[in-house]
């Protein structure tokens, strides 16, 4: 089946005075596996259930291939669901659980007994048809799960946190399997995850969501590199921020150094906090005995990550400001010795405090 | 008790062997636990029960006063008139399980459904002292109602001019006044284990709400559902004092029968007719445990897992 495209437009859901989703966008391509990221509460499920028909928003619509189909029930929209845990039929075998959409659609036994087997094999548990649910860990659990939804052949797919209750080392296997078979059947996938590491390996593009809107969509590198708002930025990776003042209408100085500013400019004068990656922050060995600087800290902690080793300063202000060095250079940094932050010379993202 | 080391800690220094040295001193921890109550149970359920069996296996001939071991006393039990009572109580337990089991399933599963924490909180309360009301109170309060000079007696006779409270129509209208709250109490739990998640995998699937039910919920709640009808009918089967309240002598019931044997009522010298009874019931009852018990345990794995 070729792949769909879907298309939430300016969807609004209320619960009381709740507003969960606040006129939502998002347009995801044909076979496209877009991770839908944010905090607890932001309306990811929200999303989800309206795209799958559990839950009918109070404006806006849903279109799959261009054809609105806001008004079809749940059963009529041929979408595969994954959910968080606890959903396989708990009476039903995994191979009959797999095989549950077909037998609705009055699939012939041997078919469908075929299907869920070459399902479970593609999920990655070929053998384990006949054990029941609670015979089954949880990450397999989640594999028959996937391998239900996948069974009947839907247009889109849809994964609320479904790895969100594994551990962590189930949780990264997992990851990978779920997108070897989404690539493997080049199915358009909506991967719900408050998990921005989760969001960054696994989709082509990551949506960041806030309180009811979409924030930034965009692929995982670029919403690293170039976050379009503070909020992005400080969600996506690993960010410091560390305190500097507008000198210019695009020009920040921070740790005595000047930097351009992208995004939102503050008026010059203004006391803003500069974001900066572990990555953009370069440090300098001082003497002990050196003048008080404000860009000058002490080294608390250095944490080996192979290739590069994560160095931690805290500075005079009480501020502490997270530095990648190659770890060949670590050495130069012993704990409780002196160092002082040399910000990378490339544009940079601001807030008011 | 000396030996409760917090599991989890200890397992995480040596798995294996600290888990198989804690578990011995535990099991017997537990057995000392429940040791009282075995032996609670032995003298005052296994003892009766055994001499219960010896009478009824035994008979004094009334002419030689020889005694001797029979299965005659039992066979005498499945006849006549004793038998009548046996149907008796058979037919009056089927109906009223059937009827509690559809009512109380109705409102056990319009409770889950409520959102009304109160609510449900009430109906569990109540439901769980009435369904240990029974006996005089209980038909006390029913011949106040619907006695002969009862409130609600006019009502119902305009459905049921020959209605009257000491008959079987007036058993099977007054046993579900226990037996109702029984059932809510034993499916509640099945009820609200039924995840929300099942339902809307079964929609995504293109079920209907029937598909749910048939393929789904419907299986899953059945084996509650049995037993909670397997409750309902031994518990019925085993009620005497609201019958012999509100219907002494009038309707054949094998618990009023038991009572008049061994009071002396009828005759002298059936003691053993009525051990033989007692026996009956027992097994009876036995065998509705020997069904329930199975089909508990197997929907509890499911909901709990
Ligand atoms: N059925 C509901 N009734 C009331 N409030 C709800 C309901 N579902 C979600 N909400 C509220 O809507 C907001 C968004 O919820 P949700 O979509 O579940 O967020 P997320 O999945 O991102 O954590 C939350 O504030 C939540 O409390
Ligand atoms: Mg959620």
């Amino acid at each position: 089946m070729p792949a769909a495209g879907l298309e939430l437009s300016a969807l609004r859901r209320c619960y009381g005075a709740v507003r969960a989703l606040d006129g939502l966008e998002l347009a995801l391509a044909p076979g496209e596996l877009v991770a839908l990221l944010g905090p607890s509460g932001c309306g990811k499920t929200t999303a989800l259930r309206i795209v799958a028909g559990f839950e009918r928003p109070d404006a806006g619509a849903v279109r799959l291939d261009g054809a609105d189909i806001t008004p079809l029930s749940a059963a009529k929209r041929d979408m595969g669901m994954v959910f968080q845990s606890y959903s396989l039929f708990p009476h039903l075998t995994a191979a009959q659980n797999v095989a549950f959409g077909l037998r609705l659609r009055k699939t012939a036994a041997p078919a469908r007994a075929a299907r869920a087997e070459e399902l479970l094999e593609l999920v990655g548990i070929g053998g384990h048809g006949a054990r029941y649910p609670h015979q089954l860990s949880g990450g397999q659990q989640q594999r028959v799960a996937l391998a239900r939804a996948l069974a009947i052949r839907p247009k889109v797919l849809l994964l609320d946190e479904p790895l969100s209750a594994l551990d962590a080392q189930v949780r990264l296997q997992l990851r990978d399997e779920i997108r070897r078979v989404q690539l493997d059947l080049g199915i358009t996938t909506l991967f719900v995850t408050h998990d921005q590491e989760e969001a960054l390996s696994i989709a082509d593009r990551v949506a960041v969501m806030r309180s009811g809107r979409l924030e930034q969509c965009a692929a995982p590198a670029q919403l690293y590199q170039r976050p379009a708002t503070a909020f992005v930025a400080q969600f996506v990776g690993t960010m410091n921020r560390v305190r500097g003042t507008m000198v210019d209408t695009d020009l920040v100085e921070v740790a005595g150094h000047r930097l351009p500013v992208d995004g939102e400019r503050p008026v010059p004068g203004t006391k803003v906090e500069v974001l900066l990656r572990p990555e953009a922050v370069g440090l300098e060995a001082v003497p002990a005995r050196a003048a008080a600087d404000p860009a000058v800290g002490t080294v608390r902690t250095a944490t080996f990550l192979g290739a590069i080793t994560r160095i931690a300063v805290v500075l005079e202000d009480g501020t502490q400001v997270k530095a990648d060095l190659p770890s060949h250079r670590a050495s130069e940094f012993p704990a409780a010795g002196r160092a002082r932050l040399v910000p990378a010379a490339r544009p940079v993202l601001v807030i008011e405090p | 008790m000396a030996v409760t080391t917090d599991p989890p800690l200890a397992g995480a220094v040596d798995p294996a062997p600290t888990r198989r040295g804690l578990r011995r001193p535990r099991a017997l921890g537990a057995w000392a636990a429940v040791a009282p109550l075995l032996v609670y149970c032995a003298l005052f359920l296994g003892l009766p029960t055994w001499a219960l069996l010896y009478e009824a296996v035994r008979r004094t001939d009334p002419a030689t006063g020889v005694t001797s071991f029979t299965a005659r006393n039992i066979a005498e039990s499945w006849s006549g008139f004793y038998l009548t009572a046996m149907w008796g109580s058979l037919r009056l337990s089927l109906l009223t399980a059937l009827i509690c089991a559809v009512v109380g399933l109705m409102t056990a599963h319009t409770i889950a459904q409520s959102r009304g924490r109160m609510l449900r909180q009430a109906v569990l309360t109540a439901s769980g002292v009435l369904a240990n009301f029974g006996g005089i109170p209980l038909a006390f309060c029913f011949i106040a109602a619907a006695g002969t000079a009862g409130e609600a007696t006019g009502l119902i006779r305009r459905i049921d001019p020959g209605f009257a409270l000491d008959t079987f129509t007036g058993l099977v209208l007054v046993y579900p006044y226990f037996l109702i709250p029984l059932m809510v109490l034993t499916t509640m739990p099945a009820l609200e284990g039924l995840r929300p998640q099942w339902r809307e995998a079964a929609a995504g699937l293109g079920g209907s709400a029937w598909d749910y039910w048939r393929h789904v919920g419907g299986p899953i709640l059945l084996p509650t559902l049995l037993g909670g009808f397997v409750l309902c009918f031994g518990s019925s089967f085993a009620a005497y004092a609201t019958a012999q309240a509100l219907a002494g002598g009038t309707v054949p019931l094998i618990t009023l029968r038991i009572a008049s044997v061994l009071s002396g009522n009828v005759l002298a010298g059936q003691e053993n007719l009525g051990m033989a009874m007692s026996l009956d019931t027992i097994f009876i009852c036995a065998l509705m445990m020997a069904v329930y018990l199975p089909l508990r345990a197997r929907s509890a794995r499911w909901l709990d897992s």
